[in-house]
């Protein structure tokens, strides 16, 4: 069995808004029922404000599906569309207290439908667009298409990159066969051979690592950092330099990287980064409660 | 039981019988002795295993105590019996399986392909049955082995695996069955078929998880899939699961004890519970092969709902079933058995199986076909699919989403 959150299951024994809206002006019907997952939403929007004033779902789904959508209705009643077209999957995951990996597809599908609707309303035709592929990474809940697509784009040739560049296989490393396999496969169709023991190509040109000051190192360090801030920003964390004591580097990880399971897989990632980009080796550790008290962090 | 609620959940793992565990119990303490050892600690579980060995054997009516191979579990043994033919005829480069069967099967014959053997897969009808023209037709000095299920794990649909057995004799060709939904539920009589190899797991039938069995006939060429030490005649090393294998031995006599129950009561509650629920519940249907399965398995497709949301809320009522939908699995796909007897998406994920054993009751089956119909009106209630009463006209048309 799933290991739902106490949201997901309140919403799914006991869903708001199920059923179709009297008078609505706005449908969505994504999914697939191949996939077994599909979603009408249907609103009801004031022409006058352009906000939404009731909101109705019917899903054939589980019961995650089914949480998804109830939790999607409650978000955007009372929203302006405008307003209702910046709700992402993850907020909806985030309203239910999360989803695992395997059903975050759900989140996904209720951001759709609303968009569908939107679309709907406003008379535009609305387009996928993505399509979604077997889940081959569970840590990061990162599909096969995904991962095709993007070794395609970018030339990728290794498992490495593969996680540089998508996080698969980023975490427990179950999924590696997998990877290989979808690299295997789309190497192939260029004539070419999968070398496992190929290295990942480096953004960083090779020679000598020139020799930095500590004030130097110091920037360098947080020139990598912003780097990678991005990326945890768009999973709602964070990390935040303490201190540098030689080849430690001690951080504080932030926001929804602290306290995730994945932190030290982050740490791991976060280190490769630095290690590449200073040219020489550090190690990054987690900041003790006493040098989080010296910065006041 | 009951007061842990209702379990249906029989074709996934059993309870082990309270008899079962007695009797293997003694082997985790006082009777720790290695049976290979020559002092009196060992000769004692040497005694035991060898008992047991006989009690598998009259299940499964074998000639010979010395064709049962006590392995780790189903999938083992499958492994083992595949692996054994492509490795005891390095010129046979074939394998003939069906569509439906476990992934114990078929991820394995999946890589095989990778590793360059063709892989014929028979397929079946919507009733889930084989054809045996197309099969005949494939049997050739090419083909290393034929593994066929005795009984589908989703329907409880046989297929025909002593026919197909003499087939493949005929034609030179080792034949194996995962039997492990049949074992224990219908009469074996192994010495008088044509099977060389037969699959075996204890948890299916009230023996506890991590036990199984390969029967291998004799003479009948074999390779292990592992060496080392000379336990099971050097046919499978490893120092014996002991309490686990004396388990499975008691387990198996219950097992013959009980045939008769299994196949009229067992068999009484499980068509009550298809009756209860047809009667009640519009727009459902059987899946497999009524006339040709498993006393004790049901399988319902209920349309124009899903299975996982099924399944949450019957569990909610203490009720255990499983589902064939994509998202009780994680997969993108339903059950790769209602696919193949070509069961309409709308309904293959809407698709519950409740298998029982000699534990459930008839006040059991009462219960169950009371909670169900309200369940089903509550999903449908929210399903784009369904409108009031019934489902919606050409639903598939009315309600065609955007993939997404």
């Amino acid at each position: 069995m799933w290991d739902y959150s106490d949201k997901v299951k309140e919403h799914f024994f006991s869903p708001k808004n199920a059923g179709a809206v009297d008078g609505a002006n706005a449908i969505g019907d994504v999914g697939s029922i191949s996939c077994g997952d599909a979603l009408r939403l249907t609103l009801k929007v004031n022409p006058d404000t352009e906000t939404i004033e009731d909101a109705g779902f019917q899903t054939f789904g589980c019961g995650s599906a089914i949480a998804s959508s109830s939790v999607l209705t409650e978000i955007i009643k009372g929203m302006s569309l405008d307003d209702a077209l910046k709700v992402t999957n993850q907020d909806i995951a985030d309203e239910l207290d999360g989803l695992p990996p395997e059903k975050m597809h759900c989140s996904v599908m209720g951001r759709e439908a609303l968009q569908a609707a939107v679309a709907n309303y406003r008379g535009e035709e609305w387009s996928d667009d993505h399509e979604e592929g077997a889940l081959v990474c569970k840590c990061f809940a990162v599909d096969a298409v995904l991962i095709e697509d993007t070794i395609r784009a970018n030339g990728l040739k290794t498992v490495e990159e593969v996680t540089n560049y998508t996080k698969a296989g980023g975490g427990c490393s179950s999924c590696h066969e997998g990877i290989e396999e979808i690299l295997e496969m789309v190497l192939a169709e260029a004539g070419e051979d999968f070398d496992p023991t190929a290295a990942a190509a480096t953004a960083t040109p090779a020679g000598e690592p020139v020799k930095l000051s500590p004030f130097q190192r110091m920037k360098k360090i947080e020139a990598i950092l912003d780097e990678i801030r991005p990326q945890l920003q768009r999973d709602h964390g964070d990390v935040e330099l303490i201190d540098v004591d030689g080849k430690n580097i001690f951080v504080k990880m932030t926001g929804a990287c602290s306290g995730c399971q994945m932190a030290s897989a982050t740490l791991d990632g976060i280190q490769t980064r630095l290690v590449e980009g200073l040219g020489e080796f550090v190690k990054v550790v987690p900041a003790s409660a006493a040098q989080l008290a010296a910065v006041g962090a | 039981m009951s007061d842990q609620g209702i379990y249906l959940d029989n074709n996934a793992t059993t309870m082990v019988d309270p008899t079962v565990v007695e009797v293997m119990l003694p082997y985790f303490s006082e009777q720790f002795g290695n049976p290979s050892s020559l002092h009196q600690f060992g000769n004692k579980v040497g005694m035991a295993l060898k008992k047991a060995r006989k009690q598998v054997q009259a299940l499964l009516g074998a000639e010979h105590d010395s064709e049962i191979i006590f392995t780790s579990c189903g999938t083992e043994s499958d492994s083992t019996a595949i692996l054994s033919a492509l490795k005891a005829q390095p010129e046979r480069k074939e394998i003939i399986t069906t569509v439906v069967e476990h992934p114990a099967v078929l991820s394995l014959c999946e890589y095989l392909e990778k590793e360059g053997y063709k892989v014929h897969y028979l397929k079946v009808d919507n009733k889930g049955r084989l054809d045996l023209n197309t099969y005949q037709n494939l049997l050739s000095d090419k083909v290393a082995i034929v593994s066929v299920m005795w009984a589908n794990n989703e329907t409880g649909t046989f297929f025909p695996v002593e026919q197909m057995a003499t087939m493949a004799k005929a034609a030179g060709v080792m034949f194996h069955t995962d039997a492990v939904q049949a074992v224990g539920k219908v009469p074996i009589n192994l010495k008088e078929s044509a099977i060389d190899m037969l699959s075996v797991s204890g948890h299916k039938l009230h023996a506890p998880k991590g036990i199984g069995v390969l029967y291998l006939k004799r003479g009948v060429r074999f390779r292990p899939l592992l060496r080392g030490g000379h336990q099971e005649r050097g046919r499978r090393a490893g120092t014996e699961a002991a309490a686990s294998i004396i388990a499975l031995g008691r387990a198996a006599e219950m097992a013959m004890e009980h045939m008769e129950y299994e196949n009229t009561c067992v068999k009484a509650m499980r068509d009550r519970l298809e009756e209860g629920i047809l009667a009640s519940v519009s727009h459902c249907f059987v899946t497999g092969d009524p006339d040709n399965r498993l006393p004790n398995t049901a399988n319902i497709a209920f349309e124009y709902i899903e299975g996982e949301a099924i399944l949450l809320l019957l569990n909610k009522m203490g009720i255990a079933a499983s589902s064939g939908s994509a998202c009780t699995s994680g997969s993108l796909e339903p059950s790769h058995v209602m696919r193949a007897m070509d069961i309409p998406y709308t309904a293959a994920h809407g698709t519950v199986r409740f298998s029982f054993s000699r534990y459930n009751t008839m006040e059991e089956v009462e219960k169950v076909i009371a909670a169900v119909p309200p369940i089903v009106a509550q999903l449908r209630k929210l399903s784009p699919y369904w409108d009031g009463e019934g489902p919606l006209e050409e639903p598939e048309k009315a309600f065609a989403p955007t993939y997404a």
